[in-house]
């Protein structure tokens, strides 16, 4: 007995999926060539799993700023933006957020992970009550533990439990939080905001979303969902991240809450960690121009990920609701998403296997997701060896039904 | 909502008897067989959910008796009887 054998559960489903020959949970790129492709095991490999939707980590205006301010600020800041990690790059990234927002604040993360920590730990406490969509990142989870709020629950997507919820709380004290995503990380479903938003005002909420897989994806000008659905008055709080669209790392929260500035120095993720260095600060502002200034790589993104969703559809995969630059799609049971997985990473294709407990609804999921950068080739390329892989594993709708009683 | 509200209170006016009675029902109703159990029965060891089980479990009592169990209470719930209290100090109005 260790002190870790309390994880004992975990370990013997991790050893179930070694026993394919594989290690999903430790896929090691030998190199990496570009938004989409890298080599595998010396073989060149398709990255449709890689979360990088507008392809700008090979961007060469945002690797010149990086290198640039590498070599006059330094690798790192070693300290804490309260202390000695606030540089100009740090406040000038924080303006063109709430200006590209058109919000009076913006706060910058050292992660995505972290802007969740630190701003639901912050804006609800003891006494308050915060209301999460059942499928919420793990960050969302986690962030709702730190702050002492109290945490309900609502059913993935309907509103109409989120309102029985909020009028339960009917006379309690406390402030109310809603917190949904704008693109759930998992199916790529969006959330019903505009029936949220009316939740929201009817019951007098504040509500929090997540864009972290909508940014530079979804609206007119890419903030996200609360653009697209046309509720952005009503949205209090958005948080995001870099590590998507914007290709770096590091995570925010923008707001017109008069007193948002208060979070930095009540704020513990975000004044007991050391800030972005430099050069990550410098590429993430390059991006966030790139994004405005090109929109036709919306255009991209999008035409890919129904080019892909539309694809799977057609050869009779199950896919997920709708068609976004996540695709998802449902295996039967983990024995044949493993296999499938695996020949896929063999046939020169990498996504992400996607298992129970990180799944909802305990869905076996093999998740793609697209980038602006894919060719169209790259795509069908793709959609060839998903044919490929499900027609040797017998796995395709019709070739079941040829297969009759032989199965 | 309001009706199952309605009929919650009228049906458990025997006391902490009949909430078992119902969560008896709506446990057999969420596995799709009969169970047999008491106040020391362990949820996931005895009757053998997952966590998604267990989920959709305590949305069907949430629905039932019109009541949210918020997750830190959730995660302190292992038996029959640690249920029932629950339910019991959530439709009496008592804080968490």
């Amino acid at each position: 007995m260790t002190i870790l054998a309390k994880h004992s559960a975990y370990r013997h489903a991790y050893d179930t999926l070694l026993e394919h020959g594989v290690d999903p949970l430790n896929v090691r790129f030998d190199s990496v060539l570009s938004p989409t492709e890298g080599m595998l095991d010396g073989r060149r490999t398709i990255l449709l799993g890689t979360n990088n939707y507008l392809g700008l980590t090979f961007d060469h205006d945002c690797i010149e700023k990086a290198v640039d301010a590498t070599r006059s600020q330094g690798t790192g800041t070693t300290g804490s933006r309260v202390a000695n990690g606030t540089y100009d790059g740090h406040m000038k990234l924080e303006e063109a957020l709430a200006t590209f927002y058109g919000r009076d604040h913006a706060m910058v993360f050292s992660t995505g992970y972290q802007a969740n920590l630190g701003v639901l730990s912050t804006l609800v406490g003891r006494g308050d009550h915060l209301m999460l969509d059942a499928d919420s990142h793990a960050s969302i989870y986690d962030g709702s533990r730190l702050g002492g709020a109290e945490v309900i629950r609502f059913r993935h997507n309907s509103p109409d439990d989120l309102y029985k919820r909020l009028r339960r709380l009917e006379g309690a004290p406390g402030d109310r939080l809603i917190v949904v995503e704008g693109i759930y990380s998992m199916l790529g479903d969006t959330s019903p905001l505009k029936e949220i938003a009316a939740v929201k005002r009817e019951t007098g909420a504040y509500l929090l979303v997540d864009e972290a897989h909508s940014l530079g994806v979804l609206g007119e000008t890419g903030r996200g969902l609360a653009e697209a659905a046309g509720v952005e008055a009503d949205v209090d709080f958005i948080v995001g991240t870099f590590s998507k669209s914007l290709g770096s790392v590091g995570g925010f929260c923008v707001s017109d809450s008069p007193d948002f500035d208060i979070m930095r120095i009540v704020c513990r993720p975000y004044m007991f960690t050391a800030s972005l260095p430099p050069g990550v600060v410098a590429s993430t502002l390059e991006a966030l121009v790139k994004l405005q200034a090109e929109p036709e790589l919306r255009v991209n993104l999008m035409r890919n990920a129904r080019r892909l969703y539309d694809g799977l559809v057609a050869l009779g995969f199950e896919t997920g609701p709708e068609a976004n630059p996540i695709v998802a799609v449902a295996m039967p049971n983990q024995e044949v998403a493993v296999v499938f997985w695996k020949m896929l990473l063999e046939s020169g294709l990498y996504l992400n296997l996607a298992l129970p407990p990180a799944t909802p609804t305990n869905v076996r999921l093999l998740r793609t997701s697209v980038s602006a950068a894919h060719t169209v080739a790259q795509i069908d390329t793709a959609l060839a060896i998903f044919a490929d892989v499900g027609r040797r594993l017998g796995f395709l709708t019709s070739d079941r039904r040829r297969a009759g009683g032989a199965v | 909502m309001r009706q199952d509200h309605q009929l919650a209170l009228v049906d458990s006016g025997g006391g902490p008897r009949s909430l078992r009675a119902d969560i008896s029902a709506i446990f057999e109703q969420v596995l799709g067989h009969p169970v047999q159990i008491s106040d020391n029965t362990d949820i996931v060891e005895d009757l053998g959910m997952d966590s998604l089980g267990v989920m959709n479990f305590v949305m069907a009592i949430e629905d039932f008796y019109d009541i949210s169990i918020p997750l830190d209470r959730i995660a302190q719930i292992e038996t029959v009887g640690d249920l029932i209290h629950a339910v019991e100090d959530l439709r009496s109005g008592t804080p968490a």
